[in-house]
């Protein structure tokens, strides 16, 4: 079975993903399924009625367009075809703050290490890393860093809000204007 | 200037882990060339012609005395003794090997420095005013908001993966010498009506293939809420700038398309959402960015120091200096000073390790040990008195750091070119050296006066040739390097771009070029005037047809 990284461990995931040209008769029976956004806009009620569904997003598809679903929505991904294309973090991020999106938030595509921090800053809790590569060692990615500066999803604080607290208690020293 | 906690710390070290986990994984066939490539370029490294280039970020451009010692060392002995510093104030070391790129970021981090975000299609190194907290023209201290705006940079998950590299500059004073019209962002920090600091906010400014003068779409957004509302610019341009062509790929061909007004709106709306939100900038905050950059100890001195003034009247090749590379203070009785790194038959902006060493111990003992690197790649010792510019200037003529040509026509802006880089088309530091070779004589560079020349070897306009006086531009014409030239331009608060005169030239006919555009605006100029208020006046084409007609003739 395919592996899939949540909640920074390695699972076996049972989720099919249907490609962007599927149609209706392209849905199986039972079991898990993603489909494209504009099956679901498609074929809203008949989906909810078979249950088991979640929908992924491509990189230029708008996140409002599932605003009114994010709470029957098990499952929302969102596809990074290239690497270089970061169109999908502010898609995570509005999902989550903006549209209150609560289920898993899964990140598909050419997934690898190196981009895992940021995803999971931004909202993600799943990674589909490419299948040519190991999950477990792709793991490794989620603890480059503790946090960055910024406030994010995952994050709600940025750093100069937490500062005078940590700080203070981590290394006194190191404190050289705390402030107010 | 600003010091590191241990957070900070932290930060600079995992990224160190970080690139060299990447790098081990690169060499062990792990990566793929494509996939390393934006990993190195996000961390500063390149290949070039001849070897990797690492671009070390100099945030705003301000340096420590031993952050420069450190940087002498590590050129030393990780390169081959010297390094160029670059129109955004950063330092590039042209002969590093890949190996060993991990360890030379190793002991940047131990000098609190770092190559975090100089390339790559993310939010690059804040430039600013090389002569912040200084200038007599100051409204607001840029440098806290710099620092601000770094760190909110630093790895931003949501940012980190744009279309496109993405430049911000922020200027506090009346005369903008960040270059801030020309920048995918820039910020000019303002006092309102009650005191408090705000930024009027351009955007869609820049050079490379398609330049253009940004656009002022907020007039002041309160200091608080700079954050939020460049979270909210970034978002718009994230989202919706053009991945499909790497050519329209910048924020101002967004903001051309969608028309400013529109893209203001957009701003606006998303604004809406993040106002008042976590990423709200407390004032402690900012009270404790700004203590890190409080004046140093200075004196009270006269204004004016009587042993300057008679230097000044006595030696006229000190006076001469004094004209071009010395600023004046907003402390009575000190002065900024501008080490030219423009000599002739240097590469603009190279220094050596030896001359990084000998600035460093001249900055300990008499500019309170910090110092700036311009745009103009020139380097500056902010805080000395004026009884100590004498001294200076002398140990600086021995150093071959006193040629007394800022803001003058060999003071020349000017990339690495075809020597180093391969997106060159053309060599231009060969170019520069020519063109100063050919204005060699001091009392004609004086007299010639305020002028811009900057030389970029290919369209990206590293050397920002379009906002030169005279921009020169290598293009590549079936193979053979020629060079194309503009003037008009200017940069600054009334920031223009150049207009090209015509057909291109081959790089020996340069020097006489540049020589005939100068013989038109001195035969044309009016008392005053300088080359760029002249041609504004007269218009190109006196220029023109006296540079072509000589050709046609010669």
């Amino acid at each position: 079975m395919p592996k899939l990284i949540k909640h920074d461990r390695v699972i076996d995931d049972a989720w099919t993903l249907l490609g962007a040209d599927a149609a209706a008769g392209d849905v199986p029976a039972t079991g898990p399924v993603l489909v494209p956004l504009r099956l679901w806009q498609a074929e809203r009620s008949a989906l909810l009625a078979r249950g088991e569904i979640g929908v992924w997003l491509a990189p230029d598809e708008e996140p409002a367009k599932l605003a009114a679903d994010v709470a029957q929505l098990p499952v929302i991904a969102v596809d990074f075809p290239k690497f270089g294309d970061g169109r999908g973090f502010s898609t995570a991020r509005l999902l989550r703050e903006r549209y209150g999106f609560a289920g898993e938030l899964r990140a598909v595509g050419d997934i690898f290490r190196d981009q895992l921090f940021y995803l999971r800053e931004c909202g993600f809790d799943a990674f589909a890393v490419r299948s040519d590569l190991d999950p477990e060692r792709e793991l490794a990615g989620l603890t480059a860093f503790d946090r960055v500066y910024t406030a994010s999803t995952h994050t709600p604080h940025p750093w100069f809000r937490e500062r005078v607290t940590r700080v203070a208690e981590a290394a006194p020293r190191d404190v050289w204007f705390p402030c107010g | 200037m600003y010091r590191y906690d241990a957070f900070d710390r932290s930060i600079v070290h995992r990224r160190v882990a970080e690139f060299r986990n990447q790098t081990r994984r690169f060499l062990a066939g792990e990566l793929t060339e494509d996939e390393f490539r934006p990993l190195r370029l996000r961390n500063g490294l390149y290949i070039q012609k001849h070897a990797p280039m690492l671009r070390i970020a100099i945030p705003y451009g301000l340096l420590s005395t031993r952050q420069l010692r450190a940087l002498a060392t590590i050129a030393r002995r990780y390169d081959r003794g010297y390094g160029h510093f670059t129109t955004r104030q950063n330092l590039q070391l042209n002969w590093p090997a890949l190996v060993d790129v991990p360890e030379i970021l190793n002991d940047l981090a131990e000098v609190e420095m770092h190559a975090i975000q100089t390339s790559g299609n993310c939010i690059r190194n804040t430039t600013s005013d090389h002569f912040a907290g200084v200038a007599a023209d100051e409204i607001v201290d840029p440098r806290p908001y710099c620092e601000l705006i770094r760190q909110w940079s630093t790895l931003n998950p949501e940012f980190s993966f744009l279309p496109r590299k993405f430049k911000i500059a922020v200027s506090g004073a009346t005369t903008d010498r960040a270059a801030t019209l020309v920048h995918d962002i820039g910020l000019h920090a303002l006092r309102g009506e009650d005191g408090g600091v705000g930024f009027r906010v351009i955007v869609g400014g820049g050079l490379g293939r398609t330049p253009m003068v940004g656009h002022v779409i907020h007039d002041f957004v309160p200091e608080a809420e700079l954050l939020n509302y460049l979270d909210a610019i970034l978002r718009v341009y994230n989202r919706y700038g053009r991945r499909d062509n790497i050519y329209k790929a910048r924020i101002k061909i967004l903001v051309k398309e969608r028309t400013p007004t529109r893209f203001a709106e957009e701003v606006e709306a998303e604004w809406a959402h993040l106002a008042g939100g976590p990423n709200t900038v407390p004032e402690g905050e900012i009270a404790r960015l700004a203590a890190h950059f409080e004046a140093p100890a200075y004196e009270s001195l006269p204004p004016v120091d009587s042993g300057y003034r008679a230097a000044r009247a006595d030696n006229r090749a000190f006076e001469r200096w004094v004209e071009r590379n010395v600023f004046a203070h907003k402390v009575p009785g000190y002065a900024a000073v501008t080490l030219s790194l423009k000599k002739t038959g240097v590469p603009p902006g190279d220094v050596t390790s030896e001359q990084m060493e000998a600035i460093a111990d001249l900055a300990d003992t008499l500019s309170f040990g910090e110092l700036r690197v311009s745009h103009e790649q020139n380097l500056i010792l902010s805080d000395v008195r004026q009884r100590d510019l004498f001294e200076l200037w002398s140990s600086l003529r021995t150093l071959g750091l006193a040629t007394p040509n800022i803001g003058l026509l060999t003071d020349i802006i000017c990339c690495p070119g075809g020597d180093f880089c391969s997106l060159a088309n053309a060599k231009s530091i060969p170019i520069a050296e020519a063109i100063q070779r050919q204005f060699d004589d001091l009392d004609y560079l004086h007299d010639i006066g305020e002028l811009d020349l900057n030389i970029s070897g290919c369209m990206n306009a590293c050397g920002h040739h379009h906002v030169g006086n005279i921009g020169i531009l290598g293009v590549d014409k079936n193979g053979a390097e020629w060079y194309q030239v503009s003037i008009g331009g200017a940069q600054g608060k009334h920031a223009a771009l150049g207009k090209v005169i015509g057909p291109s030239f081959a790089a020996h006919q340069m020097p006489a070029v540049i020589a005939r555009l100068i013989n038109v605006y001195i035969a044309r100029r009016s008392e005053e005037e300088t080359f760029s208020d002249t041609v504004r006046r007269v218009g190109i084409e006196p220029f023109k047809e006296h540079v072509y007609a000589e050709a046609h003739q010669a």
